[in-house]
């Protein structure tokens, strides 16, 4: 190792096949209890539909089991085991009592059709949870039913298009700036719009000017993210939303960013229509490797007629129901009521922080930003010097004259023991490195990963090639995508066995 | 603040650090009259142990305690210890998406893994790492067979979940996909002459639930010789996964979309699930979606990375395959686990222990009442139609805390007085048999009071 860190050491790691190339007949990780009813002949019941093969499936033992779902662990870098600096993915602490109260047996077992008097717990749950969120946005309805952020954008946008369709005419395209998150477009079109482009500023926000000339009557809505993935706050938000409502277009706020405003200020009240959150960004429910997520999407008055139904409504005894009769409602988005799991995880974070804790961690989560933006300023080029609120973007302007860019920053920060930055992201930023610290970091760990990025700054100076080459601390080096991608192989056969 | 780690002192270092006097300076940008001056009208901070006595009191009001025979897409199966025991390490559960493979080879293994056993299972080449549900799943597929078709019809088995079907409808309206629905026949699967009648060469795809939302098994070969007919695919839905260890895979599908709950997804009150979408191998470059690929590193060593991105949002924009970004990743390896603890015969005896449970309770209902659809073979649910409304049934069941079959005149009118009824290897026989006893009581109840009509008649 060039420099030395004082985050990262070296330690026994693990190989470990695939499960496949462990199994070997007659091993079991099973046990079924004595079957209390008569035996049944398959053959009778089920005739040509019985299945007689199932394949490759493993047989393995469950110690074999533990082992290899741990060894393979132990490959993961995790929140758990330090900073995780992912731009726009917010990366915090997910508290483990929120995993715990999921599991509580009557919240775990209850079955999504099981009778509404017995079913008060849960509604009590996403009724308390949608209280809490309406009152952090400032909106005025919510739906907790989409799964992800990407489909509570589909989700608000055909609240849009219902809207539009209302007053007779859906009209044709979003607006969409050239920051945003590759989900906002693939979204509008997914809802049937065609999607325009509008151009950021030399300050990286919204071109006011540009905006009213695009903005016209075949405009249903802007997708903005704000903050937006430039960690900059659209300080002309309420003139865009002017803007937009002058024409009869509505403001769809992408929540991605929400980390930066709880409790310091309100979408609602700076003329958002229609917004979506997401419970596994800011409301802390664990990213798992890429989900379970949660999306919901919260509105104005003027959409509440056209949210996805079922609604949880309050009966006059007191007693909460799902309301089906919603002649309006753009229908459903997903079976059942959305990921109720996400919901008990979110609702148990927002009562361990209350008003005080919500405001706290934001405002720790951008005086983090703000630490790091400072630490890290003329070591790496700045592109936009407007103010950061809860995340930060560099570029590997000043490394890419040794032929060093972002992405090799990112492998060779690997190295010093903390997950790299968001690369190559947002577009507008030629070789982008955005930094999102959130709250959950403490000054020492921000210490180390300034300490960090310094010394690779310097070894880049020193002996590019070394960072080009890198990492070269982890169980594999860099790994062959387009082999991977010009002959996919995507599941394990016996012949590819090694 | 628990969560967050820093002093007073730590706070007061950095401000200075950045050359700031106090923190509401950082929030400058925000204009001063969108900036909240006041508490958020939210509960107070509270301990842990209260967070957990207030959500173990929602437990109490959530039917806890209470036994069901409640299905309908959602399923009641036993959770090997060792899901939980390995989804909570921290590796696991707190990670991100594996976009820097070098070190997040843990998560791509496991989606190796997973995707090959969801395509051993389904009888399909190639799956994914996961969708958000068999909901939306079934939606991204009709979707998926109208880019491969070039065609935009498509035709929907009345015997899908209804709220399945609901889902579809939300995202054809908008993507401009006609939707013509098709019914059931007398003894249960789809009714193949009105099949033949709905599809056409403008067909892009028909739609098929197997076990349908009876529990009736399909003829799937059948269903696709129609589809292939009119050079349309064939997307079969599996919403009980446990079906797939004793009951022939859709092979002559060309896409399944499943939901995978069943194995070893917690009920969670309808989610979190896992979706899972396979296909042939040549049509892969239409999936959305993530999907994980073997390859090696510098040095040749096997290794794993998402791949085929192409297809995805945050590279092709709006013309991707999908908007989905977030899966079901832990959902998914949950999933995962469950598949390698039963394996390859744990799984069949598994299923085997379903079927005769079913067997059992069909029998004993059908002594007492009628049992629908019984000219196809099924695999844990089956319709019960009684005399007597099955709420009122339902509501004395719970005092016995049973929860009772699912009452179907909500989603189908026409079926009346029935209910669908499910049972898994959790169901005991004295639940079944009390669960019976009340429903032939209710038989005789009425029973009898047509007696004395007619005696008041005569």
């Amino acid at each position: 190792m060039k420099h030395m860190t004082r985050k990262a050491t070296r330690h026994i790691s693990q190989n470990e096949g695939l499960i496949f190339e462990k199994s070997s007949p007659g091993k079991a990780a099973w046990k079924l209890p004595p079957l209390d009813v008569p035996e049944v002949d398959t053959a009778k019941l089920l005739g040509k539909q019985e299945r007689q093969d199932l394949g490759n499936m493993p047989e393995v033992s469950e110690i074999e089991i533990i082992r290899h779902f741990t060894r393979l662990s132990t490959w993961n870098y995790a929140i758990d085991l330090g900073m995780f600096p992912l731009g726009s993915c917010t990366m915090k602490y997910n508290p483990r009592v929120n995993e715990f109260v999921s599991r509580v047996e009557g919240l775990a077992n209850g079955h999504p059709y099981q009778p509404e008097k017995i079913s008060q717990g849960a509604l009590r749950i996403i009724k308390t949870l949608s209280d809490c969120l309406l009152e952090i946005t400032g909106m005025d309805a919510i739906t907790l039913q989409p799964a992800a952020g990407a489909h509570g954008e589909l989700t608000g946008i055909l609240l849009v298009r219902a809207y539009h369709q209302s007053k007779g005419n859906a009209r044709k395209k979003i607006l969409i700036p050239d920051s945003a998150h590759g989900t906002n477009p693939a979204t509008a079109a997914t809802a049937g719009y065609a999607v325009e482009n509008l151009k950021s500023n030399e300050r990286g926000m919204v071109d006011v000017a540009a905006l009213a000339a695009q903005m016209n009557e075949d405009v249903a809505a802007l997708m903005l993210t704000n903050p937006n993935t430039l960690g900059v706050f659209e300080q002309d938000i309420h003139e865009i939303a002017e803007l937009l409502h002058a024409k009869g277009g509505l403001l769809y706020m992408d929540g991605a960013n929400m980390n930066a405003l709880v409790a310091k200020a309100r979408p609602g009240d700076f003329g958002v229509d229609v917004m979506h959150l997401n419970l596994h960004k800011t409301f802390s429910t664990p990213h798992g490797g890429g989900g379970p997520g949660s999306g919901p999407v919260a509105v104005k008055k003027i959409l509440e007629p056209f949210l996805p139904k079922p609604v949880v409504i309050t009966k006059p005894d007191g007693t909460l129901a799902f309301e089906y009769n919603r002649p309006q409602s753009v229908g459903r988005v997903r079976a059942f009521y959305g990921n109720f799991g996400m919901f008990i995880r979110a609702l148990a974070y927002i009562l361990a922080n209350g008003p005080d804790g919500l405001r706290q961690t934001t405002e720790d989560a951008v005086l983090n930003a703000n630490y790091i933006r400072k630490g890290l300023e003329g070591v790496y080029d700045l592109p936009y010097s407007t103010p950061s609120m809860h995340e930060v973007v560099f570029s590997d302007k000043l490394q890419s004259q040794k032929g060093v860019k972002t992405l090799d920053l990112a492998k060779r920060l690997i190295d010093y023991g903390f997950h790299p930055f968001t690369m190559a992201f947002p577009l507008i930023v030629h070789g982008a490195l955005m930094i999102e610290p959130t709250e959950s970091e403490p000054k020492e760990e921000l210490d180390l990963f300034i300490e960090a990025m310094k010394s690779i700054a310097a070894e880049v100076e020193e002996d590019p090639q070394f960072v080009l080459d890198a990492p070269h601390n982890t169980r594999i080096s860099r790994l062959d995508e387009t082999q991977a991608a010009r002959k996919p192989v995507l599941r394990w056969k016996p012949e590819n066995a090694q | 603040m628990r969560y967050l780690p820093k002093s007073p002192a730590d706070r007061e270092a950095m401000l200075k650090a950045i050359g700031v006097r106090s923190v509401d300076d950082l929030f400058a940008p925000v204009p001063p009259e969108f900036r909240l001056k006041r508490d958020l009208n939210i509960p107070r901070q509270m301990a842990e142990s209260e967070i957990v006595d207030w959500f173990k009191l929602r437990s109490k009001e959530n039917g806890d305690g209470y036994t069901s025979f409640l299905g309908a897409g959602a399923y009641f199966h036993y959770r090997p210890v060792v899901i939980d025991a390995l989804v909570q390490r921290g590796e696991f559960l707190t990670s991100y998406t594996p976009y820097q493979p070098e070190f997040a080879q843990g998560t791509l293994q496991a989606i190796f893994e997973f995707q090959t056993m969801v395509a051993e299972l389904t009888g399909m080449e190639v799956a994914n790492a996961s969708m958000y549900d068999g909901s939306t799943g079934a939606a991204e597929a009709v979707m998926m067979a109208v880019r491969i078709t070039g065609k935009s019809g498509a035709v929907v088995a009345r015997s899908l979940h209804p709220e399945y079907r609901e889902v579809l409808g939300t995202y054809a309206t908008h993507q401009g996909i006609p939707l013509k629905t098709v019914g059931f026949a007398e003894s249960g699967p789809v009714d193949l002459k009105e099949l033949q009648q709905a599809v056409s060469d403008d067909t892009a795809c028909i739609l098929i639930q197997s076990p349908n939302f009876f529990g009736t098994i399909e003829d799937v070969e059948a269903i696709a010789e129609i589809a292939h007919q009119h050079g349309a695919l064939l997307i079969v839905s599996i919403a009980e996964a446990v079906s797939l260890g004793i009951v022939e895979p859709p092979r002559a599908a060309d896409i399944v979309a499943m939901e995978a709950q069943s194995f070893g997804v917690p009920l969670g009150f309808g989610g979190p699930y896992c979706g899972v979408l396979a296909t042939k191998d040549k049509f892969v470059r239409q999936m959305p979606g993530r999907l994980a690929g073997q390859t090696v590193d510098k040095k040749g060593k096997r290794g794993f990375v998402l791949t085929l991105a192409t297809r995805e949002q945050h590279i092709r924009r709006e013309k991707a395959t999908s908007n989905i970004c977030t899966n079901q990743a832990l959902v998914a390896l949950m999933v995962n686990i469950f598949m390698t603890v039963y394996g390859k015969v744990g799984l069949r005896e598994l299923a085997k222990q379903n079927l005769a449970k079913t067997a059992y309770a069909a029998d004993q209902f059908a002594r007492h009442a009628k049992v629908r659809f019984t000219g196809a073979p099924r695999f844990n649910e089956f319709v019960v139609e009684t005399s007597e409304d099955p709420y009122a049934i339902n509501s004395r069941l719970l005092g016995h805390k049973i929860v009772g079959g699912l009452p179907l005149k909500k989603f189908y009118p026409e079926l009346g007085h029935a209910a669908l009824w499910c049972c898994t290897e959790l169901t005991t026989r004295s639940m079944i048999d009390t669960a019976v006893g009340l429903v032939a009581d209710s038989e005789r109840a009425v029973r009898s009071m047509k007696e004395v009509e007619q005696e008041v008649a005569r």
